[in-house]
């Protein structure tokens, strides 16, 4: 359980979050959705502890993060995989978490095998770990401690097609457990097939929050029919919003339900009826993207 | 990508969970037992910082290059003047090269943490920084110690060594207060050192300023005549020495303290306190 509110943090004159608040529910992986440099990791780090804020709060299992005792039996942490000792082997910077932990070694080798370190790799030292082994390593030291909670920035980042497909399970799996998982990227495709919420934040501000059907319902609804302007009629008649959707396709404010029963009220045949994908999201996304890129240009 | 043809031959369960061509995971295993809801003790984190001052291959080096120098002067001093020293005498030759690398201990154990960007894991599995501050400190005064006992037992096998070898004079006379000088001089140092590190956060720099400082003041006390009484007061390698020498007067001991103020209790205070508020990143 994470909770965050009108969290605020300036750097001189520049506001990296912009007051931020959201929570973040057990039993479920919330999405932290936004473009690079928009502020996920600044605010994940204040939640951590380890960025002091301007203004707001942030609490972690009801509480700031500070104030947990012993915080790795209770939240895993992985803000950056490379953020490790060179010249340490995997395996010792597990054995260094279970010591400070006070949790049995035999938990290092259970770790390892959970998230497929090999012995031998885990006697290499980092420098020579790829970043996906990192990434394996860093998931690993977040799970060390058995936590309630994970917080985890773009820990995607890297690893295989196949190690991406691992770590959806091992999240969905956490949060089926009754966990709790605060999950970052700034692709918007990773984050729809494993997150139930989704938190989007461009430019250190909020702009977008819910449950992924949610979000992605409120793109509307596709619709076609054979008899194009009896439908627009129809839709019009019940009051529902449309725009051309392209090849004879139209897109309305609404609900599935609501523009079925509408064309079935007026006698239309409809040819097609379906949800429009998520395009809202995607194109809220894609216009936050491109409003920074094209800031980078003009700088 | 790496990761898996790494291992792409070898069977077993990490392989096995590395090819999740059935998605689901094994269940992840649990602790049993209740959650702490007591804090890590200060005993556990200092155990964790001196491991964590040894257990890379950079680390575990400097250590043992502390040790080699210590055998290394005792080495020289055994061939020099028919290795006819006092044990006492073996143990002062190690005193100077011991109070130089020494405090490098406490610089890395500081600024390793921002460096290597370890900080990151320190600071969210320990977010009372000040503690973690604290068991740094432990750590590295250990390690002080430590350095004395290997001072204390390579001394005794050469001095034995010289008496035997070299029919040198047995002379095993050790007062406790050249012995309790030397440890005091090590642990200041050590903690000058810590308090560079706090303070900079930066290894090169903090090793530099570490380093430079004596010359500064033997360069600038050379140059400029009042800042030669200051130095008396001011410069901690000055103050220092008569530590070794087995008794202090009234007077060295307030010049000791005053130079220990400036730059071991003042970088150490200003470092806690930069450590407590930066922003780990």
């Amino acid at each position: 359980m994470i909770s965050v509110n009108s969290l605020t943090k300036r750097y001189g004159a520049v506001t990296a979050v912009d007051d931020v608040s959201f929570e973040v529910k057990p039993g479920q992986v919330t999405g932290f959705l936004g473009p690079n440099g928009a502020g996920k990791s600044t605010t994940m780090r204040i939640l951590c502890g380890l960025t002091p804020a301007t203004s707001g709060t942030a609490t972690v299992l009801g509480r700031p993060y500070a104030a947990l005792p012993n915080p790795g039996r209770h939240v895993g942490v992985l803000l950056d995989a490379s953020a490790q000792h060179a010249g340490r082997t995997g395996r010792e910077v597990l054995n260094l978490g279970a010591t400070l932990m006070g949790i049995d070694r035999s938990r290092v080798d259970e770790m390892l095998s959970v998230v497929g370190l090999t012995d031998k790799e885990s006697n290499r030292r980092i420098r020579n770990y790829s970043l996906g082994m990192r990434q394996r390593l860093g998931i690993a030291h977040a799970l060390l401690g058995d936590p309630q909670v994970l917080v985890l920035d773009e820990p995607a980042n890297g690893l295989d097609p196949a190690g991406i497909r691992w770590m959806r399970s091992l999240l969905r799996g956490f949060a089926d457990e009754g966990g709790t998982v605060l999950l970052s990227s700034h692709l918007l495709n990773e984050i729809e097939r494993v997150a139930d919420d989704i938190i989007v934040i461009g430019r250190g501000r909020i702009v977008a929050q819910g449950t992924k059907d949610e979000l992605l319902r409120g793109a509307g609804t596709t619709v076609r029919a054979t008899d194009e302007r009896a439908l627009w009629a129809a839709l019009e008649a019940e009051g529902i919003v449309a725009q051309a959707g392209g090849s004879g396709a139209l897109l309305a404010e609404a609900e599935p339900a609501q523009v079925g029963a509408a064309a079935a009220k007026h006698g239309v045949a409809l040819v097609e009826l379906r949800g429009a994908d998520g395009r809202g999201l995607e194109d809220m996304f894609l216009e936050l993207t491109a409003a920074d890129a094209r800031e980078e240009v003009a700088a | 990508m790496s990761a898996n043809t790494v291992t792409a031959p070898t069977q077993g369960p990490a392989a096995e969970s590395r090819t999740p061509h059935h998605a689901s995971v094994k269940e992840l295993p649990r602790i049993s037992g209740p959650r702490p809801t007591r804090p890590v003790s200060l005993a556990t984190l200092s155990r964790v910082e001196w491991r964590k001052q040894v257990d890379t291959r950079a680390g575990l080096w400097f250590m043992l290059s502390i040790g080699l120098v210590v055998a290394a002067v005792m080495v020289i001093m055994f061939f020099v003047q028919q290795g006819n020293h006092s044990y006492g005498d073996y143990i002062a030759g190690t005193a100077m090269p011991l109070s130089i690398l020494v405090p490098i201990v406490g610089i890395l154990a500081a600024t390793s943490e921002w460096s290597q960007r370890t900080g990151l894991t320190t600071f969210a599995l320990e977010p009372r920084r000040g503690k973690v501050v604290a068991a740094k400190t432990v750590a590295s005064v250990v390690t002080a110690l430590l350095s004395m006992v290997v001072a204390l037992g390579l001394g005794a096998a050469v001095h034995g060594l010289a008496v035997a070898v070299r029919g040198a004079d047995a002379d095993w006379s050790l007062t406790w207060s050249f012995v309790g000088g030397m440890l005091l001089m090590l642990v200041l140092s050590l903690l000058q050192g810590l308090g560079f590190g706090l303070s900079l956060l930066n290894t090169p720099g903090a090793i530099v300023a570490y380093l430079v400082l004596p010359t500064v003041w033997s360069i600038l006390g050379g140059m400029v005549s009042w800042l030669q009484d200051a130095a008396k007061w001011l410069d901690i390698s000055a103050t220092m020495g008569p530590l070794l020498e087995g008794q202090m007067t009234g007077e060295q001991w307030a010049q000791l303290g005053t130079s220990t103020l400036v730059w071991v209790v003042l970088p150490l205070a200003f470092g806690t306190w930069r450590v407590l508020r930066a922003e780990v990143k």
